[in-house]
């Protein structure tokens, strides 16, 4: 079974990558108890900034509401073994 | 750490969130289905950034929530078996069976440890020929790529004294039932997206079109969450009723086939109990006849009868977003983490424990 090591923000563990065989070094994946499901794809990850940043372009020339406003989002690592 | 760090951006997030306000025109109940979106909703307050049109209602995805007391009673009685080194994921352990959990078996003597995958399990096997390890495979499509995977290798391996007590369930035949209920108030869906990672999502498509509803493949950072719930409102607001991805950095609409192929190899579907809800058709997986003798019930026969929840817990009602945890009476007074009345209360994906741990019930 191909394993490969993963790291975890510092932590590193052995993952098998049974199930994503085109996975190399260098790549990001995602894990669930074990095994890496799936390739994190790069250039779908950036869509939703690139939209936003067009967005955010439009909306401080209209208002420039203040940043603060906002409760800060959680930094913790998710949570729970499942889903 | 990145693809998470961004995806938690406050910023990012208020943008969105102005997006929504400026979309939503008249009420909504959405509902995401995943007990692990539920605690990133509830903990990063998401509720509060949106407009007073959009209400989010929790699902039934949390598998320790769903799995039915009878099997918590049959892996506390296997677990309580000589010679049985019983394995499970942490959070199955202090789920209440119907007169001790695992965690009270494990500290009057059972052998039962938490393991992080099920083939660490299967390792513990190998490792000890003398005794029987169970496994207790709890969980969604996202875990069953792993547990099958396991069964395999110790079929492949020859390791007969490795078992797996499967209390696995799907989620598209979850959504229907909640969908086909008469009192469903549910406008659109939030899929959970690790689930689709495995499955990817034609199996939705169906679903939006026979009860004319959105659904939205979804990820776990409030970012994620946010943007599908615009999605979700974007098509609402217009009348369209289709399956998007918000998660495509993850999720492919055919999903990962080697896993597929496995789970399949391995598993058959089959109806299913859910704890607080009842039994769904097609809505479970079972081992299929060559992985048979790897079934725990079929090796440890264990009596199996009805048994009788707590009168007081809603979580079938929490489960299918008919109520929210603080409606329930118990919650926060007789229920807490500490003493737990109800699954919900217990795992870190049960939506009890997220509104009482994030202070929900202060308010
Ligand atoms: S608060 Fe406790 S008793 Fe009430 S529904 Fe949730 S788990 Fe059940």
């Amino acid at each position: 079974m191909r394993r490969g090591k993963v790291d975890f923000a510092g932590v590193q563990k052995e993952i098998c990558l049974a199930y994503t065989p085109e996975a190399k070094l260098g790549d990001y994946v995602i894990v669930h108890v074990g095994f890496a499901l799936n390739v994190v794809d790069e250039i779908e990850a950036h869509k939703i900034f690139e939209a936003l940043r067009e967005l955010g372009e439009l909306e401080e020339a209209q208002d420039g509401t203040d940043d603060r406003a906002v409760p800060p989002a959680s930094l913790d690592p998710p949570g729970g073994t499942d889903d | 750490m990145k693809f998470i760090d961004e995806y938690r951006d406050p910023l990012a997030a208020r943008k969105l969130a102005q997006a929504i306000r400026r979309t939503a025109t008249r009420p909504w109940t959405i509902m995401e289905v995943c007990g692990g979106q539920t605690h990133t909703i509830v903990k990063s307050g998401l509720q509060d950034l949106l407009p007073p049109e959009v209400t989010l209602v929790h699902g039934p995805g949390c598998p320790v929530c769903v799995t039915p007391l009878d099997l918590i009673d049959s892996a506390v009685a296997i677990a309580s078996r000589p010679g049985v080194i019983f394995c499970s994921f942490g959070d199955m352990l202090r789920v209440p069976g119907s007169s001790k959990s695992l965690f009270e078996a494990k500290a009057g003597g059972a052998d039962v440890r938490i393991v992080y995958s099920p083939l660490d399990a299967v390792t513990l096997a190998r490792a000890n020929p003398g005794r029987q390890v169970v496994f207790f495979a709890v969980g969604f499509e996202t875990t069953a790529p792993a547990n099958a995977m396991a069964v395999w290798q110790a079929a492949r391996e020859g390791i007969e004294n490795f078992s797996v007590l499967v209390a696995h369930v799907l989620v598209p035949p979850a959504i229907e039932a909640i969908l086909g209920a008469p009192d469903c108030r549910v406008h659109a869906f939030l899929a959970a997206g690790h689930v689709c990672t495995v499955m990817g999502f034609a199996e939705y498509e169906p679903v939006a079109r026979r009860y004319r509803v959105p659904i939205v493949v979804t990820g776990f950072e409030p970012v994620d969450l946010l943007e599908g719930i615009h999605m979700a409102l974007l098509q609402l607001e217009s009348g369209r009723a289709e399956v998007e991805n918000q998660y495509s950095r993850a999720v492919r609409r055919e999903g990962n086939r080697p896993a597929q192929q496995r789970i399949v190899e391995v598993f058959e579907v089959g109806p299913r109990t859910w704890r607080g809800i009842g039994e769904i058709p097609a809505s479970g997986l079972r081992l299929r006849e060559p992985y048979r003798r790897f079934d725990a019930l079929a090796r440890f026969p264990v009596a199996q009868g009805q048994v009788e929840e707590s009168g007081e817990c809603l979580a079938g009602l929490v489960l299918r977003g008919l109520k929210k945890p603080q409606e329930c009476p118990a919650f926060a007074v007789r229920c807490t983490p500490e003493r737990p009345l109800g699954a919900p209360m217990v795992s870190s994906e049960g939506a009890c424990a997220a509104y009482y741990l994030y202070g929900r019930h202060r308010q």
